[in-house]
């Protein structure tokens, strides 16, 4: 997509034979060189318990489906991603807002959030258990700190980031505290907080199997360690793939949304 | 036709609208504390129109700051029809040295957030402001973003916006620094039209000597480290002014008078 936009931004450049093939042919490429490596893995010795080849493992959508796992599993894990996502997010922007207009504020809670934020969320898993005990609850709370975090972090940089020139030309003009809060620092962040939008969903699923460690009795995490304990490599890899597609679509979308409500922006590819 | 044209270049009677007095501005730099103001006295009367030269960091833009209300004087006190400056005011506008204009804004709607601050309904505002946009020839750019643009035409529209903001004081840093020559002419001639016409006060910052002698009834050379009036240059020629007047022998005078002062500025800031 990124390679799309180049070739779209410099008419003058040189295409290459690389670009003239379209991006969706790309796509189809990569898919068939990807499903030619799972194959050789799938019949090499050394690999082949790990990766069973590609008809086992969607064939086993019916296994999982059957026993009933499938959708409880994908729907538990969808639930619980997005309760703590939107807690995450509702609780972020208003923080880093705070952090970044009052000092105080700021020194106090900038260090505990550095701190936590360097340690994986499967150490804490215990003590969020502990407190909270098993079941929806803890796995909410794993992924509300983690996305609260990476998301306060995002946002915070951003509304300190905020071109202090655009507020004195607000200011020259008459607005008050409150218009330049609407019109100047709100717009001006908003690349910054569809970032964090989009950083936070990348953490929320990444923080999936710490979260359902919490003793969940469905979701694609708790899934792929009890098929790990019966050596079911199949619906394994089936689970591993499913989080990957989601994680994908997750992000298009919100690409698309920032694509949509920041184009004013001069261009800057992350 | 003389005597009305003497009127406006005699600027001593006319009441002061903005008192500088013995400004002192510091501020703390990583080494130590500089100071870029250094004592600043200067009374701008009503109406007047005032171009500020001085070699590059002599503290140019941080006089106009503060005057606009955007900075603290360390020291000394500027006064507004009176009134002492604690802050920012619409009778004071500014055109900054790096446009500021709002990016995620359209053209027409930069224009409008003046005019809605003004007080202007919605409606009202989005066809007041292509009036201001036809001004500075941008009519056709309305609904462009400003990264659409090159720096004149975002330089036009922060031209655009001050005025929609109709201040009594014109505060202008370099705002035609970016522009091309014709350009440039063009816009100082309706400046200076809606200087005369609409009772103007101007305080406008420029490197441009010529610039400065076209607009100015008064010219003030500032020194560098640290920053101060080096001298007060009247410039009494009768305006309109027009290209004609870079050739007459009076305004070659002053040019190359005010040229040699800055330089050796210049040359003091080299060392
Ligand atoms: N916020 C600030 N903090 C520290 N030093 C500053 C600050 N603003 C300006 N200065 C210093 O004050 C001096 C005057 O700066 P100023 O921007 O007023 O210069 P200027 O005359 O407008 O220059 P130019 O013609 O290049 O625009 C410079 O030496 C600059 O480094
Ligand atoms: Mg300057």
């Amino acid at each position: 997509m990124n390679k799309e936009n180049q070739v779209g931004k410099q008419p003058g450049k040189s295409v290459s034979w690389a670009d003239r093939i379209p991006h969706w042919v790309w796509l189809l490429i990569s898919l068939a060189i990807a499903f030619g490596l799972w194959t050789l893995l799938s019949v090499l010795p050394a690999t082949s318990r790990a990766f069973p080849n590609a008809i086992k493992v969607f064939g086993s959508i019916k296994t999982m489906y059957d026993r009933g796992k499938l959708l409880e599993d994908i729907g538990s894990s969808l639930r619980s991603v997005s309760v703590g996502y939107l807690l995450g997010f509702v609780t972020a922007v208003p923080i880093a807002f705070l952090m970044a207009w009052y000092k105080p504020v700021r020194f106090v809670l900038e260090p505990w959030i550095q701190f936590i934020r360097n340690i994986p969320p499967l150490a804490y898993v215990p003590l969020i258990v502990i407190a909270a005990g098993v079941g929806f609850k803890p796995q909410v709370i794993v992924i509300w700190i983690a996305c609260f975090l990476t998301m306060c972090i995002t946002v915070f940089q951003g509304v300190i980031n905020v071109d202090e020139t655009l507020i004195k030309a607000a200011r020259v003009l008459g607005a008050k505290d409150r218009d330049i809060f609407v019109r100047v620092v709100f717009p001006a962040t908003t690349p910054f907080i569809l970032t964090a939008v989009r950083l936070g969903a990348s953490v929320a699923l990444t923080t999936l199997i710490a979260a359902e460690s919490t003793g969940a009795i469905a979701g694609l995490g708790m899934r792929i360690r009890s098929l790990n304990n019966s050596f079911e490599s199949a619906p394994m890899l089936l689970y591993v793939i499913l989080i990957g597609i989601i994680g994908i679509c997750v992000e298009k979308l919100i690409k698309y949304l920032e694509r949509r409500l920041t184009s004013w922006q001069e261009k800057r590819e992350i | 036709m003389a005597g009305e044209a003497r009127n406006l270049t005699s600027t001593g009677s006319r009441p002061v609208r903005v008192k500088i007095d013995n400004v002192v501005k510091k501020f703390n730099g990583r080494n130590g504390e500089m100071v870029a103001l250094n004592g600043v006295s200067l009374d701008i009367h009503d109406n007047e129109f005032i171009c500020v030269v001085g070699p590059s960091g002599c503290g140019k833009s941080t006089l106009l700051n503060i005057i606009a209300g955007l900075l603290e004087p360390t020291e000394g006190k500027v006064y507004c029809d009176g009134k002492e400056v604690t802050g920012t005011g619409t009778e004071r506008g500014v055109v900054f040295q790096q446009y500021a204009l709002f990016p995620w804004l359209t053209v027409r709607k930069n224009v409008m957030f003046a005019l809605e601050m003004r007080g202007l309904k919605r409606k009202e505002a989005k066809e007041k402001a292509m009036e201001y946009l036809e001004m500075v020839d941008l009519a056709k750019f309305a609904d462009s973003y400003p990264k659409e643009l090159s720096g004149g035409m975002k330089q036009r529209v922060a031209i655009a916006r001050a005025y929609a903001a109709e201040p009594e004081v014109l505060l202008m840093d370099e705002p035609f620094g970016a522009l091309d020559a014709q350009t440039r002419t063009q816009l100082q001639t309706e400046l200076l039209e809606t200087w005369e016409k609409h009772n103007k006060t101007c305080f406008f910052i420029t490197h441009d000597v010529d610039e400065a002698i076209i607009l100015a009834q008064r010219v003030i050379i500032m020194s560098a480290r640290p920053g101060r009036i080096k001298e007060i240059v009247d410039v009494n020629i009768p305006y309109p002014r027009t290209q004609e007047t870079k050739m007459t022998q009076e305004f070659i005078d002053l040019k190359n008078h005010i040229w040699s002062q800055v330089y050796q500025e210049y040359l003091e800031v080299r060392k």
